[in-house]
């Protein structure tokens, strides 16, 4: 049995537009996938805390100042795909 | 002269029996006379390279030192380069210049490197083949209706066809090793943390990591004592003392133990592959290594954990490709959603979407703790078998990979199968600790990799081993037919 996901609701979310083509093939393929994850539940993790980072390090903190200025040659906006007067461009919003 | 290995350059161009312009322009003639053939660039950087050359030549004629003074070297196309373009692989990034240099591209600068060009590889480091790139697919040196691995298959394939002396390219479940292995190459994934990550364009970022792909063990070495240690500008590389790793080439391995793990050497592995790894293995004990056998009995569940981690850290980093701040951006759209969309649809491959959608999935409300949560802990068990593991051997050896470089296009509609031959290699990226490939024999005329594997921050002990076995084999130094 293949599992079966929401794949509209899914690229909503993610904000990608599927072609009906691909919806199809996506969809039975993370199916596949899916199923083979369901793997994990042949393990009994009810008392193993989870990894989220390796080495266990947790925040950094440092001092809320620059370290140095690497970008103060280059304005960022520049690097917009569609920018105007010193701000980035979009279609309507509303 | 193009065929030079790092120690090598670093000899001829003190005795001044080599410039750094000669040893550059043969570099590019090389790629001039085979890059047709491999597509092991995605785009390359000639002109500053010939001047990089010629101010390396000037200073080494004032008599400056640097490590890698004068020597070619290239980098994966998803190391950030001020100037020039860092794609990934990706149409969203095909024209993105990056405003600052990767930290590992400083320092490569410092030590006086000369860079070469960018290297193709599968779009934003997901995949095993290099067919997910948007310019072109790369092929195997070794067998050019092959794949030469993935997803720093541009790197390993530049490096086997010495279209560059070295190359760095980035790890996040394989991406060195496994295209390592596939083209006779060297290729090492350090530490989690020993490398800093700023700069270098994040896929999965509990995971990723840069390493060398080199001709030998000793310039893997030489290349690890530039690029490694702490940055203030990556929170999460390590405050760890670096080493001199080329003092690792010198020790001896007799008496070191060589953990053998049993599950790794059943079900589906090509027989040709587990014999070269085998008779690898015997050649480590008769340098004196003492074998022993150990357990990592979590092995089965690696890929189903790696897959939600690896797509939970991709869907949430690649979110920030919206069309708005740089990169590609659809032209076909009405409002601001639409144009999210359209920009995604159009920019992103199939396998980034798929994986996008995966980590969404695994993300969303009513899933979080079935899958991603699951998955997480499941590393746990994943990393605390390698932690049980190397307590009873300093070093662990494994194929690399199940079978050797697959045919172009043999693989691509079947992704569940494709994410399986990366099992022996994603758990060293679960566990984040290092891991190394080098070449160990051939399966009928196709390049083998033998893995080692050891303690946190201990990439030295894999260079002590790694180049113990370079001194006694020739596999590395095999030419691919070209």
């Amino acid at each position: 049995m293949t599992k079966n996901v929401d794949i509209e609701h899914m690229a909503k979310l993610a904000r990608l537009k599927l072609t009906p083509d691909e919806k199809e093939r996506l969809s039975d393929q993370m199916g596949t996938i899916l199923e083979y994850i369901e793997k994990l539940n042949e393990l009994n993790t009810d008392e193993v805390e989870p990894t989220a980072h390796v080495l266990g390090l947790n925040n950094v903190f440092r001092e809320d100042e620059p370290i140095e200025k690497p970008l103060a040659d280059h304005n960022p906006i520049s690097d917009s795909p569609a920018h105007k007067k010193g701000h980035y461009e979009v279609p309507q919003i509303l | 002269m193009h065929r030079t290995t790092i120690t090598q350059a670093q000899e001829l161009l003190k005795q001044k029996k080599l410039s750094s312009l000669q040893l550059t322009e043969a570099v590019f003639a090389r790629i001039d006379q085979v890059e047709e053939k491999v597509q092991a660039f995605a785009h390359l950087t000639r002109e500053k390279a010939l001047e990089q050359a010629k101010r390396a030549d000037e200073q080494i004629a004032a008599g400056e030192k640097a490590p890698l003074l004068g020597i070619p070297i290239a980098l994966k196309d998803l190391i950030c380069t001020k100037g020039s373009r860092t794609t990934c692989s990706s149409k969203i990034l095909d024209q993105f210049v990056a405003p600052y240099n990767a930290t590992v591209v400083e320092r490569l600068k410092q030590a006086g490197a000369v860079i070469v060009g960018k290297t193709n590889m599968d779009e934003f480091a997901m995949g095993s083949s290099n067919e997910n790139a948007c310019h072109h697919p790369t092929m195997n040196p070794w067998a050019l209706d092959r794949v030469p691995g993935g997803s720093s298959g541009g790197s390993s394939a530049a490096v086997s066809a010495h279209e560059c002396v070295a190359a760095l390219g980035s790890d996040t479940g394989g991406s060195i090793r496994q295209p390592a292995s596939f083209c006779g190459v060297t290729g090492l994934k350090p530490t989690y943390g020993r490398v800093s990550r700023f700069g270098l364009v994040a896929f999965a970022s509990s995971l990723d990591q840069i390493g060398p792909l080199t001709k030998t063990v000793a310039d893997a070495a030489t290349l690890m004592n530039v690029i490694g240690g702490k940055d203030p500008r990556d929170s999460t590389s390590a405050d760890v003392a670096l080493p001199d790793f080329t003092q690792a080439l010198q020790k001896d391995v007799k008496g070191m133990k060589l953990g053998i793990p049993k599950e790794y050497f059943t079900g589906g592995i090509n027989p040709a592959v587990e014999k070269a790894v085998q008779e690898g293995i015997r050649t480590l004990e008769s340098l004196g290594m003492q074998t022993v056998e150990v357990s990592l009995p979590h092995l089965d569940y690696a890929v189903a954990t790696y897959y939600i981690i690896a797509c939970a850290e991709a869907s949430t980093n690649l979110s920030r490709y919206d069309g708005v701040k740089y990169g590609y951006r659809s032209e076909k759209s009405d409002n601001l959603v639409n144009m999210y969309e359209n920009t995604r649809e159009e920019g992103f491959g199939e396998e980034v979407k798929r994986r996008i959608l995966l980590g969404t999935f695994v993300l969303s409300s009513g899933y979080y703790d079935a899958y991603y949560l699951k998955g997480q802990k499941v590393r746990t068990l994943i990393k605390q078998d390698f932690e049980n593991a190397l307590k009873q051997c300093d070093v662990i050896a494994s194929p690399v990979t199940p079978y050797p470089a697959f045919k172009l296009g043999e693989k691509l509609n079947d992704p569940l199968q494709m994410y399986l031959a990366d099992i022996y290699t994603i758990s060293a990226n679960l566990a984040g600790i290092p891991a190394m490939s080098i070449p160990c024999g051939f399966a009928k005329g196709l390049p083998v990799g033998l893995q080692l594997m050891g303690k946190h921050f201990d990439e030295a002990s894999l260079i002590t081993v790694g180049h113990k076995f370079q001194q006694t084999t020739d596999f590395h130094t095999k030419e691919a037919p070209l």
